[in-house]
């Protein structure tokens, strides 16, 4: 049990360590997170994209 | 294209009425074509997508989990600020004595917006008492130490004035205190008892004794950390560690999370009001600023019944874009 | 007389006697608002066509990822993943599908903003949604409460400021740990799940909004249409 936590622990650390300082943007009176910035630019593309990217049925598209 | 009447049976008021047809209201029944659509199969796949992503998320990012603080660490880092705190919990002037309800009767210390107040109505619920909670009654629990014991006898025999007039005075010379080797240098004096008070205090907090009085004062199992947590909070040595990583309220400390980590980006709305007057400034700004959260939320539930406000998807013709397949095939099979 | 107990018997509704029970009554309403070929349809009108679309079943995935691994660390408890890689992993989990969550919930919410999806009878799928919502947003905040760590002890010192100023602090008392977990993990889900489950099978009772009429066309003069049958048909036009 403690070898396999131990792997576990090795393989699930983390790759990227988030825990460091902070960065943040300050826009006028807007002050957020680097990470919020983005997760909230990637909502905004990913609906963008949902809403032109073609959605092809199965069935071939338009009749 | 004419609408179908209806020849529902069930009792229907909307149906029975005549009522014009509204755009943003109403919508034709569909009566063109339909593909094979296999929801099970979606789900399945959603999932799958949605469990991978979670992982992989999970594999690289990991998740943050930073040390608590406990009355300990608190007064081993930074006594001073642990003897200044100490001391306004027992004149009654920190920011719990002064908060009212739900933990204490302070007047006028209950947000409200006139005459509404809820806060006061509800009343205190949580009573804390932060000169017996925070220090007497810790203090009285300390075996063997006939000094403390007498400075608290001696504390609670006298007057109030003379009571006031010793913590002012200790109040105002541990603004001068310095830590040595963790112990709490404080510039002699008239506070009476005082300082030998909150010196036992402090080796008692340093000692992690404290922080076990605090929370099984009432019983063995505790799970309510109201009481250590408040104390904590009245201090600056927390509010210090929160603005280092950017979770003040001034900062939209809100929305962050420690580190480099997403936080609720949800609370994106609640948090901007706290920085816009007068909520930023007032007294009652918390109450000012649900209220409003309150209503925007109710808006946000009631778009359909809300003229104006339900046409903006229509005028904002998004939705051509959507259905563009669904309007090329109409274009297409048409006469014209 | 012998009763054949290996033949299947009639179905009751059929029998007059058994249409007054409140039992045969529930089952017809419920049969009636969502036939089998309604709850469970296998095609959709050729107008759901969107990438769009998908956001609302990446939502209920995810939450139920975030059920999943919620599950998992009431298995072991809440001081868990302080102390275990393992568990520290499922916490990651936990924390990245409610991020996911919330991510495709938005997107779910623009799309169904952008489509007036309200239309035709469909307004309280849009409340029941906004109110899943909120409630999800309650829910992760008692799940950040219920870190045991330094990020729960500022937000519960700050929050309970916002929520005293209510009055809701009297009852709902943020720097209580217990409470807070209790409401995280059996309350809010409970709520959570209702509204939920709810919120889907409106929309499987209502069928997916029609687009709006192509610009141009003149409006239906007559009065309004309501949804009435939605059986999906099986010929392709």
């Amino acid at each position: 049990m403690q070898t396999v936590s131990a792997v576990m622990g090795v393989l699930f650390g983390s790759l990227v360590d988030l825990n460091g300082p902070g960065h943040y943007v300050h826009w006028g009176f807007i002050q957020m997170s680097v990470a919020n910035v983005v997760l909230i630019g990637l909502m905004v593309v990913t609906f963008v994209a949902a809403i032109l990217i073609p959605f092809r049925r199965h069935g071939g598209g338009s009749r | 294209m004419t609408a179908a009447t209806d020849t529902s049976t069930k009792t229907d008021m909307s149906a029975k009425k005549a009522r014009r047809f509204k755009p943003d209201r109403d919508v034709e029944e569909w009566h063109g074509g339909y593909l094979p659509y296999d929801l099970v199969k979606e789900f399945i796949i959603a999932f799958l997508v949605v469990a991978v992503l979670v992982v992989g998320l999970a594999v690289i990012f990991s998740s943050p989990d930073e040390t608590p603080v406990t009355v300990k660490s608190w007064s081993t880092s930074d006594p001073v600020d642990f003897a200044q705190t100490a001391i306004t919990e027992l004149d009654g002037t920190s920011g719990t004595a002064t908060y009212g309800p739900p933990y204490n009767a302070t007047t006028g210390a209950s947000q409200s917006i006139g005459p509404f107040s809820p806060e006061s109505w509800l009343g205190v619920h949580h009573p804390i008492n932060t000169a017996n909670d925070y220090v007497i009654d810790p203090l009285k629990t300390l075996p063997n130490q006939p000094g403390v014991a007498a400075a608290v006898a001696e504390y609670n025999g006298a007057s109030s004035e003379q009571q006031a007039a010793w913590t002012a005075a200790y109040e105002k010379a541990v603004a001068n205190a310095t830590a040595k080797n963790g112990v709490l240098q404080v510039p002699k004096g008239d506070y009476g008892p005082v300082g030998t008070m909150i010196g036992a205090l402090t080796s008692m907090a340093r000692s992690g004794a404290l922080d076990g009085a605090l929370l099984s004062s009432r019983q063995f199992y505790g799970t309510d950390y109201t009481k250590p947590l408040l104390f904590i909070a009245d201090g600056a040595y927390l509010a210090n560690l929160a603005q280092n990583q950017h979770l003040s309220g001034d900062q939209w400390g809100m929305m962050n999370e420690t580190g480099n980590y997403p936080g609720q980006a949800w609370l994106w709305l609640y948090t901007l009001w706290y920085q816009v007057p007068p909520m930023n400034s007032s007294s009652s700004g918390d109450l000012q600023v649900w209220a409003i959260m309150m209503v925007l939320t109710l808006l946000l539930a009631l778009v359909p019944f809300i003229p104006g406000l339900r046409s903006i998807p229509r005028w904002s013709r998004v939705y051509r874009l959507i259905w563009r397949q669904h309007y090329r095939d109409l274009a297409g099979a048409s006469p014209t | 007389m012998t009763i054949d107990t290996d033949a299947p018997t009639k179905v009751a509704a059929d029998l007059p006697q058994d249409a007054g029970q409140l039992s045969a009554k529930l089952r017809h309403a419920a049969v009636e608002a969502l036939p089998p070929e309604r709850l469970m349809p296998d095609r959709q009108p050729t107008y759901v066509a969107s990438w769009i679309y998908v956001f609302g079943v990446l939502t209920v995935s995810a939450l139920a990822v975030v059920i999943l691994t919620g599950v998992v660390l009431a298995i072991f408890g809440p001081a868990w993943w302080h102390v275990s890689p393992t568990g520290h992993f499922v916490n990651s989990l936990h924390l990245w599908s409610v991020e996911v969550f919330f991510f495709a919930m938005v997107i779910h919410l623009w799309g169904k903003f952008f489509m007036a999806a309200w239309r035709g009878r469909r307004r309280a799928t849009w409340v029941t949604g906004v109110v899943a919502f909120v409630v999800s947003v309650g829910t992760a905040f008692t799940g950040y409460l219920s870190q045991q760590n330094f990020d729960s002890q500022w937000i519960s010192t700050q929050a309970k400021d916002g929520i005293n100023s209510t009055g809701a602090g009297a009852i709902f008392n943020v720097t209580n740990f217990g409470q807070m977990l209790m409401w995280h993990i059996v309350l809010l889900p409970l709520a959570v799940g209702l509204i939920v489950g709810g919120h889907v099978l409106l929309v499987r009772r209502r069928g997916v909004v029609p687009p709006f009429a192509p610009p141009g066309d003149a409006p239906p003069d007559v009065k309004a249409v309501p949804v009435a049958d939605l059986t999906p048909k099986g010929d392709d036009r």
